[in-house]
């Protein structure tokens, strides 16, 4: 009696150590919740941090964004703030290893996690991007935090949404020896801000363009986002930065951008209209063209969740 | 030299415990630890055999919980009876229940589901077997405990039990997918009754049934359907089918 009870606390606890080990293993010590930001120079006075292509994950903390700063005369001017409070305090860190002047303003370039998450940290200065972006900061700021810190776990810890206090109008802003151009258009999300250096040539394109890393599309409209590439391709600019992936200084991944989201349509269109079902879907090849991008096979199985349902209706008609 | 017996009563613990254990989860190839009692509950003493033939497709991770695209396929297996599809670990296990009757035993829909869990479909032959295919999907959560997303618009009751549908016409097989418009709560969600679809059939213009299908609340709102029938589909095809409080779905969705 006493012998099998022993038994079966002796096997809970085995148990328990096996599953408490297998829940804990890939969990990182505190101290070692580094980001390892390390600014790029692009231009002048112009710094990236570049993000991994990848998805949030436990390891990379959410490091999968792009950010930037530019230090004007007067101070600096960042775009986009990170995944997380964590992020943007070593971002402001990274920051004040190359300039002491402070930082003065900050743009959101819209409103998914990646790229706003880190504005508390920047309560001290104004934060500010597109009427609608604000609009998504403010509905699903909540949600997008809880969900990023079920994939990507302590690095998250004490973030809180912090939406952007003021509202961008598009046009020129002079910031000392700086000009901006700030553009507002939309296709990725209701409101992607593309600010473009005129004083350095730098575009900020925001997520409207992705390189080497298969565009998202949870709130993505997809003939807005392709006219949006068209007048991204109007603008002349000495180096682009995309959202995620590498800068590049020609058309290369505004061109990739395009020909993944006019897969992605296609797509979708042959197969409403060959009757197929969602689960149908997922289970088709992704072209070699993009199945080297990473993240392809991923992003559309996620786009076809977002995206399926809006061609299938109009295939559908009212029956008596 | 203690702890070495301490270690080796564990161990020896551990392959008693350890290997009831396992015979808990059974020859579950999803290892889930609802599988002995969903096999009890479900197919009581009946024999069971999990299956290949039983291909069931669906995202690796839900990226909508609200939305899970499924897809049935069970090629193979003569007389297939009844198909059932639960949800392990959903709050509400049991999502359909299909019967193919005249149409083939392919079946399409999405579904809610509230965490990661197996998405099994078990399927009764004749001879009373049970085949039983699965996978596992992934999910971060709230599929059911939310209210539908049509309770935020002041008009759901207008379009309630409307049905589209498009049949496809192939070389040697025809597929009908319809929708309906219906909240399909599941009861979960604070202050909203359970409100779903229970029974669905589609029945040709002499009122033969061609499938059957009931539904429980995990079905996704606004559910669509997809079936599949060997050549063109039975003439004069109506869907037909009522809710838990008595509306009645009736529709015409093949010439």
């Amino acid at each position: 009696m006493i012998a099998g009870l022993l038994r079966t606390l002796a096997g809970r606890v085995f148990v328990a150590l096996m599953f408490g080990a297998a829940l804990h293993a890939p969990r990182l010590a505190a101290e070692s919740l580094d980001y390892r930001l390390e600014p790029r120079k692009i231009a002048d006075d112009t710094w990236v941090l570049i993000g991994k292509t990848e998805d949030f994950s436990r390891s990379n903390g959410g490091n999968i964004v792009n950010t930037a700063f530019v230090v004007t005369a007067v101070g600096v001017v960042v775009i986009d703030s990170g995944p997380s409070r964590l992020y943007a305090e070593q971002m402001r860190r990274a920051i004040a290893r190359i300039t002491p002047k402070p930082v003065i303003r900050v743009f959101n370039t819209h409103h998914h996690p990646d790229h706003f998450l880190g504005n508390q940290v920047f309560a001290d200065v104004p934060t500010a991007a597109l009427a609608a972006t604000i609009a998504g900061q403010r509905q699903e700021g909540t949600a997008f935090t809880d969900n990023v810190y079920r994939l990507s776990g302590d690095w998250i810890k004490g973030t809180e949404p912090a939406p952007a206090r003021e509202t961008v109008a598009p046009g020129v802003k002079v910031v000392a020896n700086h000009e901006f151009e700030l553009i507002a258009l939309s296709g990725h999300t209701d409101g992607d801000l593309v600010i473009l250096d005129r004083s350095t040539g730098v575009l900020f394109a925001g997520d409207l363009v992705f390189y080497n890393r298969a565009p998202t599309t949870p709130h993505a409209t997809m003939g807005q986002w392709l006219a949006a590439l068209d007048r991204l391709d109007a603008i002349s600019y000495r180096t682009m930065v995309p959202g995620h992936g590498e800068p590049v200084s020609d058309g290369r991944a505004i061109k990739q951008t395009r020909r993944y989201l006019r897969w992605v349509e296609n797509t979708m269109r042959q197969a409403v209209e060959r009757g197929d079902d969602m689960a149908e879907v997922l289970g088709l090849a992704v072209p070699a063209e993009f199945a080297s991008i990473p993240l392809s096979r991923e992003e559309f199985a996620r786009s076809v969740a977002h995206l399926y349902r809006r061609y299938e209706t109009g295939t559908l008609s009212r029956r008596e | 030299m203690l702890g070495l017996r301490v270690a080796l009563a564990v161990a020896a613990a551990c392959l008693i415990c350890g290997g009831h254990a396992l015979a808990a989860i059974g020859d579950d190839p999803l290892q889930s630890p609802q599988w002995t009692d969903i096999k009890d509950r479900y197919l009581g003493a009946a024999k069971a055999i999990f299956d290949p033939r039983v291909v069931v497709s669906g995202p690796r991770v839900a990226e909508d919980s609200m939305n899970v695209p499924v897809g049935i396929r069970i090629t193979g297996l003569s007389e297939v009876r009844r198909v059932l599809v639960i949800a392990d670990l959903n709050p509400i296990v049991k999502v359909l229940e299909f019967s193919p009757k005249g149409a083939l035993p392919f079946l399409h829909f999405r579904m809610k589901l509230q965490q990661g869990s197996p998405v099994r479909a078990m399927v009764q032959t004749a001879d009373g077997v049970w085949h039983v295919g699965g996978i596992w999907i992934d999910a971060r959560g709230g599929g059911c405990t939310a209210p539908s997303v049509g309770r935020s618009s002041a008009n759901w009751t207008e379009t309630l039990g409307q049905v589209q549908s498009r049949v496809w016409q192939g070389e040697a097989q025809s597929r009908v997918k319809l929708s309906i418009m219906h909240p399909m709560d599941t009861g979960l969600a604070p202050g909203i009754p359970a409100f779903y679809i229970e029974r669905l059939s589609l029945q040709d213009a002499a009122g033969k049934e061609w499938m059957t299908l009931d539904t429980f609340e995990p079905v996704s709102e606004n559910p669509v359907f997809s079936f599949d029938f060997t050549g063109p589909p039975p003439p004069g095809l109506s869907l037909v089918g009522r809710d838990n409080n008595g509306n009645r779905i009736n529709a015409k969705v093949a010439q």
